[in-house]
């Protein structure tokens, strides 16, 4: 702390000076608008240009979400002529997702999604729960290697191992089932890393008393340490959901049914099928696929944020 | 006598204990150990023996070949140019999108009533299905329907085929790839500022740094240091990961300009079969981004000592 601090307060006292002299002219030039009146215009310019910057950022971030609505509720001829108009003069909306609804099975992509992200989550849990106890609180054999490898995992993403655990899953025939595409996620090194850090700072003299209790380590894992880390589980949760809702690299290998599609597949499948560019179903498809964690998110902003932002340490 | 038996009952609870931490230990890190071998390290050592081989899937048997497949690699002209892609991809995205990050979190930090707002729209590509957002994207830049040319047809400029002209389908994808990593740069940013001691800025108004400019340069720069650099590496890796978009909106085309290491490596590994070949375009790939995670891992012991 104190060195952190030490250069800043060093470069402090040099800038005074040349502050001070920069204040007199300053002082000297505008004398008298140094008014309060003079103090909120600048206040107020200030804002306005802060919020200009910030507002038109944020219009270039939203104009694909705004567009994606109003097209999808657009009829064909106004998606065709009336290229900057925002507000369709005719609706289509039922139109156009009863054609993304029907032409696709969107609903069954979503629920695909569903099974793959939640199968993986709960086995993920199963097996970094107990791992990352072990590490932070049990002295075994082999746990100082163990620890070293799970941070060499961490580095290494899943296109890596991806070529061999195809040739073997092609070999076993398992290609196309639910198990190919949850089965390269069900480690969660992360997860163990994460975890493994919470543990840590749970109070030993706790486990002793519940030993002292009899409880065994299972019980003493699952419910008296595992409720103390809800917050990071909460978090991991959100982190995994989305990472594999969104995932398209490793499904586009394993699948090419598109009844066991998950979203990103399912509306790549969508869009090659829909060649002509029938874009007020293409974009009600994507409305439909990119709804749900938007509004997750919309809901549970806090923890979406704290949970994705995890794979900046990752 | 009393005390002696005493002491041995106790020594031998005492080794009756950690023997039994030991299985706990040994039992507890099992299923994650072995899953830890299947999904990672065993593919990863096969994966380097293969890229050494003239394997292909389907062959019923291969010999080593050495270096054959990295010298073929050397001379590929699609492995090269994906491989200079993929860098000028990074090359654009990096500092764009770590720049425009760091404005807006600076001025949405000092935000109160409007910074929920703002958190959430510039958030709200980070939390969407990509894929889905590409098929719009393809629309918005469609050279004749999309609006971005109708604009562009508005200030005088003529419509341009973003995706279909080679000069101009990289830099599109780029700009993409930095509307999608903004937001989450964004969120990184402001947990750095928020880190930093409000009387930091106090103390520094009274050693007469007043102005916004000298107050940034002496105090958020130096102190923003390892959030930066996180950040930095963290951009870098996503960049050079960058896949979806090139599947769904240009297929590595016009004329190769889009593509990327990871198209390449997918479409002789998943499309084409050269499994030897695509393993030693992996073995590459994860070079760079070993490269990229030493980086992160001494970086992140430094947020962890000073942040």
């Amino acid at each position: 702390m104190n060195t952190r601090l030490d250069p800043v307060r060093a470069a402090g006292t040099p800038a005074q000076g040349a502050a001070t002299v920069r204040g007199r002219a300053g002082a000297a030039a505008v004398v008298a608008p140094r008014s309060p009146l003079a103090a909120t215009l600048r206040r107020v310019a200030s804002l306005v240009v802060v919020h200009a910057v910030l507002l038109t950022g944020a219009a270039f971030v939203l104009l694909p979400f705004l567009w994606m609505l109003v097209t999808s509720i657009k009829p064909p001829d106004e998606i065709f002529t009336a290229t900057l108009r925002l507000w369709p003069h005719h609706f289509n909306a039922v139109d156009n997702y009863r054609h993304a609804l029907t032409s696709a099975p969107l609903l069954r992509f979503a629920l695909n999604g569903l099974i793959v992200c939640a199968g993986i989550l709960c086995v993920q849990l199963l097996t970094a729960i107990p791992c990352a106890y072990a590490l932070a609180k049990l002295r075994f054999p082999g746990r100082r290697a163990l620890f070293v490898l799970t941070l060499l995992a961490l580095a290494i993403p899943v296109q890596v191992p991806a070529l061999p655990l195809y040739i073997a899953i092609a070999k076993v025939g398992f290609l196309n089932t639910y198990l190919s595409m949850m089965f390269p996620f069900f480690l969660s090194v992360f997860a163990i890393f994460l975890l493994r850090q919470f543990f840590k700072g749970f109070p030993d003299d706790i486990i002793h008393a519940a030993r002292l209790d009899g409880m065994g380590e299972l019980e003493i894992v699952w419910r008296i340490v595992t409720p103390s880390a809800v917050p990071a589980i909460a978090a991991f949760a959100v982190f995994s959901f989305v990472a594999h809702w969104n995932d398209l690299y490793w499904p586009l290998i394993v699948i090419s049914d598109a009844n066991l599609a998950p979203p990103p597949l399912g509306m790549m499948f969508f869009a090659d099928a829909e060649t002509g560019s029938n874009y007020g179903a293409l974009t009600a498809a994507a409305t439909i696929l990119t709804a749900p964690l938007v509004i997750a998110f919309l809901v549970a902003r806090r923890q979406f944020i704290a949970g994705i932002t995890m794979t900046g340490v990752k | 006598m009393t005390t002696l038996a005493e002491e041995t009952l106790a020594q031998k609870a005492a080794r009756r204990r950690l023997r039994l931490e030991k299985l706990t230990g040994i039992g507890f890190a099992t299923p994650a150990t072995l899953l830890l071998v299947t999904v990672c390290l065993a593919p990863l050592a096969v994966l380097v023996l293969m890229s050494f081989t003239d394997y292909d899937l389907g062959n019923l048997d291969f010999k080593f070949v050495g270096l054959a497949n990295f010298t073929k690699a050397l001379h590929d002209p699609v492995f090269r140019r994906s491989l200079w892609n993929t860098l000028l991809y990074v090359a654009i995205v990096l500092p764009l999108g770590v720049g425009l990050a760091l404005l807006v979190a600076i001025l949405v930090h000092g935000r109160k009533r409007t910074r929920g707002f703002y958190e959430v729209a510039y958030f709200l590509p980070v939390t969407s299905t990509l894929i889905a957002m590409a098929t719009v994207w393809t629309f918005l830049l469609h050279p004749k329907l999309g609006p971005i040319n109708a604009l562009l047809g508005v200030v005088g400029i003529a419509p341009r085929a973003f995706l279909s002209d080679p000069s101009l389908a990289l830099p599109t994808l780029a700009m993409i790839g930095i509307w999608h990593l903004v937001g989450f740069n964004m969120v990184l940013f402001l947990a750095g500022l928020t880190a930093i001691p409000k009387d930091l800025y106090e103390a520094a108004e009274i050693d007469g740094c007043a102005n916004p400019v000298d107050r940034f340069l002496t105090i958020t720069w130096p102190m923003l240091g390892p959030t930066l650099m996180f950040v930095i590496v963290t951009s870098s890796i996503t960049a050079f990961k960058v896949f979806d978009t090139v599947a769904v909106m240009t297929h590595g085309g016009p004329m190769g300009s889009s593509e990327v290491l990871l198209y390449s490596i997918y479409l002789e590994g998943f499309q084409y079969f050269h499994s030897a070949y695509a393993a030693a375009l992996t073995v590459v790939f994860l070079a760079f981004i070993l490269v990229f995670s030493v980086i992160q891992t001494f970086t992140l012991d430094r947020r962890v000592h000073y942040g």
